[in-house]
């Protein structure tokens, strides 16, 4: 049984201020979806709207996940269910470190299913760990720092997409997970993204306005936000199309205000 | 790195077992009283002479006593701090003996006293890494235990009573020479009425690599506790000394008041680690001063969690050229607790150098203030100082304060100061969240991570300790 995320009609607002106006969107486990569009067109907030942020309130609309009502979920219980957004700007959290946090994250999935649990054995959690890392090309010395405190924005991405192999969630949610990636650093994120996918069925929701990491993580469908829609969707080609011509076309065709 | 920081995590899940049990059950025990010799409640001359009569104490100490406790009588309360208008001194017992005589043997220590103990864990810390026990139950301290190394070496470990009464010159050359009897209000009355407490000397160059460790406790109803320290860490010597306190739930209030006296003399180093918890009734008001000679190192490392008000501000005097000090506290303020706590580093002499790290936690109304005194005095030049001061608020209802006296007679001096109020950020809650990781949970990380810089400095069970009591802190649901 795959597990699918599927949004209908989904409106949110951040205040007092509509940014989604009916999200429409599946995405079936084992699926790679691109989400295009310009800057403010509501595709970061759809992300963690999905990741269910507090300050994000839906007013109206439907999401669920694996069958589960997502919006009635809290966020911990969505991440537990398979859900997981990699965050385009990941908060330092100041002594934590990388492996105290991740352990917590494993451990409180096993201990949802079983209170009694107590939790994975530190070899096992250590031979888990040091494999994921190696697999990303990722210093053991990683694992003795706090979370994101001085990280560069490689390491920052870097460290998502080591979350997202250790705690492998049916559906993954990258969050212009390319935007400052140099070249080599983008390849082995997106290539960590594109071995989850193959090896564990994830599905993938790349959010980006770029083509290069979609040369890596070859979608099966794009889709393009404009104001807080989703306008176009279409093959890998309307990518490219976007590459070329930009988002101008689309503006004029449904007259959209410009771009915030 | 990554091993060692699995390895720490896992002891502490292991320690962590039993930390949803009831605090009461868990750190409220109280046991039947049983002593050997109670006084009266209230404070007399004649509990004074019969206290000291009763320990056989010279003539000198019992001088020194009175007149600390004239002192006591004649100075107001301090009215710049905490609310103290809650202490009331005639309802409070100032001297209690729990058994009759001191205890070298585990096996003679008395039962219920050993229950005590081992629901504090005593003798397993003891097998794990203690170099020396000095476990104050009560006003006396009845067990003492000091391993054959400390005395090959010349080390004295050992009760403040016995330290008085085995070395009497030592502890009268010594003794309020660094807390005067009349320093301020409790330091007069803990020299008025103190009993117990720890005498500690480090002949020259002697290194003790382990902790030495008291474990002070209040047991009986509405006792005052003075214990009183004085350590003394010769030329080139080190000593680290590690005191935890937790004390049993009651009703009435009680009060604490200890002093402790440090003297590090050249090139010696002594680190100083107090780890209390004080239950939610008890008045913590303690002073603790240390001198650090030429190119000596003083260092304290002070947690307080607990009690209905704690005022502590450790203070370093720096004397000599090349001396450092440095302080490092903690404070987590709960439900009704003022935790008004701080440091105090003066310098007397150039190149000296001084770093204050105060880490404050404020949390269902609780209230954290960081009091502060950086002093260069005129001709100390070529100081250097460092103050950070952060803190963090749980919530809307938790306050924090910051109270910085600086004062600076020297032009060439570095003098930094950073302070920073924050609050436990949705978006920190958000992120941990979104990993699975339960909210309560994600608090807890975000408050233990913020103190971690400090906790990594502790020996390891306390480390584990303090982050377990910082659980309890959280999990409480008072407020």
């Amino acid at each position: 049984m795959t597990a699918a995320l599927e949004v209908t009609n989904l409106h949110v607002n951040i205040g007092e201020n509509r940014i989604l106006k009916g999200i429409n969107l599946r995405v079936n486990q084992g699926e790679i979806h691109a989400l295009m569009g310009p800057n403010g067109s509501g595709k970061s907030t759809l992300a963690y709207s999905l990741a269910g942020h507090p300050a994000y309130e839906p007013t109206a609309g439907q999401a669920t996940f694996d069958g589960h009502d997502l919006l009635e979920m809290e966020a911990d219980e969505r991440s537990r269910a398979g859900l997981f957004l990699a965050f385009q700007y990941p908060v330092a959290v100041p002594g934590v470190t990388v492996a105290k946090f991740l352990r917590q994250a494993v451990n409180s999935r096993r201990q949802a299913i079983n209170p009694e649990d107590a939790g994975m054995p530190i070899p096992e959690f250590r031979r888990l760990l040091r494999e994921k890392m190696d697999i990303l090309g990722i210093d053991q010395k990683f694992a003795g720092r706090y979370l994101n405190e001085g990280f560069s924005g490689g390491e920052k991405k870097r460290a998502e997409i080591l979350q997202m192999a250790m705690l492998e969630p049916k559906i993954a949610i990258m969050d212009e997970t390319d935007s400052g990636l140099d070249i080599d650093a983008l390849r082995i994120v997106a290539e960590g993204a594109v071995r989850l996918h193959e090896m564990n069925h994830m599905g993938v929701l790349v959010i980006t306005h770029y083509q290069r990491i979609l040369n890596y993580v070859q979608p099966d469908r794009v889709h393009i936000m404009l104001d807080g829609r989703i306008v176009e969707s279409g093959g890998a080609e309307l990518a490219l199309h976007l590459e070329e011509n930009g988002y101008d076309w689309l503006r004029e065709k449904y007259g959209a205000a410009e771009a915030v | 790195m990554a091993d060692q920081v699995l390895e720490r995590d896992q002891t502490e899940n292991e320690m962590l077992a039993g930390v949803n049990d009831d605090y009461a059950t868990k750190y409220g025990f109280a046991d039947a009283e049983d002593y050997v010799f109670k006084a009266e409640k209230g404070l007399t001359e004649d509990v004074i002479r019969d206290m000291s009569a009763r320990k056989g104490e010279p003539q000198w100490m019992l001088d020194i006593r009175l007149k600390a406790y004239q002192h006591f009588l004649e100075r107001p309360m301090p009215d710049w701090g905490a609310d103290l208008s809650g202490i009331d001194f005639s309802n409070i017992y100032y001297y209690i003996k729990p058994s009759a005589r001191q205890e070298d043997n585990w096996e003679d220590v008395p039962s219920y006293i050993k229950d005590t103990f081992d629901k504090l864990g005593i003798p397993q810390a003891e097998q794990k890494f203690l170099s020396g026990v000095a476990a104050q139950y009560e006003s006396e301290v009845v067990y003492h235990n000091i391993k054959r190394e400390l005395e090959d070496k010349g080390v004295i470990f050992l009760g403040m009573d016995d330290g008085l009464a085995q070395y009497p010159d030592l502890v009268r050359e010594y003794f309020t020479t660094i807390i005067p009897h009349n320093d301020n209000k409790f330091a007069a009355l803990n020299t008025a009425v103190w009993s117990g407490g720890s005498f500690i000397y480090v002949p020259p160059g002697v290194h003790i690599e382990m902790p030495l460790q008291a474990y002070f406790r209040i047991n009986a109803k509405n006792v005052g506790q003075f214990e009183r320290t004085l350590i003394i860490v010769d030329e080139g010597a080190y000593v680290h000394y590690v005191e935890g306190c937790t004390a049993p739930i009651y009703s009435s209030d009680s009060l604490h008041s200890a002093v402790v006296e440090i003297i590090v003399k050249k090139g010696g180093r002594c680190r100083y680690t107090t780890i209390q918890n004080w239950s939610n009734n008890v008045y913590n008001l303690v002073t603790k001063r240390a001198v650090a000679h030429a190119n000596a190192t003083m260092e304290w490392v002070d947690g307080n969690l607990g009690s209905k008000v704690t005022m502590k501000y450790p203070a370093v005097y720096l004397m000599g050229e090349g001396a450092h000090g440095e302080i490092l506290s903690i404070a987590f303020a709960g439900h009704g607790q003022h935790q008004d706590a701080g440091g105090k580093v003066v310098h007397m002499a150039p190149r000296t150098s001084s770093r204050i790290i105060s880490k404050s936690i404020s949390k269902s109304g609780g209230r954290a203030s960081y009091r502060g005194l950086l002093k260069v005095a005129e001709g100390a030049h070529d100081c250097k100082s460092n103050v950070v001061c952060d803190a963090l608020l749980l919530d809307e209802r938790s306050r924090s304060d910051t109270y910085p006296y600086i004062e600076i007679n020297e032009q060439d001096v570095t003098i930094g100061h950073e302070a920073s109020v924050s609050k436990v950020g949705e978006e920190q809650v958000f992120y941990l969240m979104s990993r699975g990781i339960p909210e309560d949970e994600a608090n807890a990380m975000i408050v233990n991570g913020f103190i971690e810089p400090l906790v990594k400095e502790l020996p390891m069970e306390y480390a584990i300790e303090m982050n377990r009591l910082i659980q309890l802190q959280m999990e409480g649901s008072i407020g």
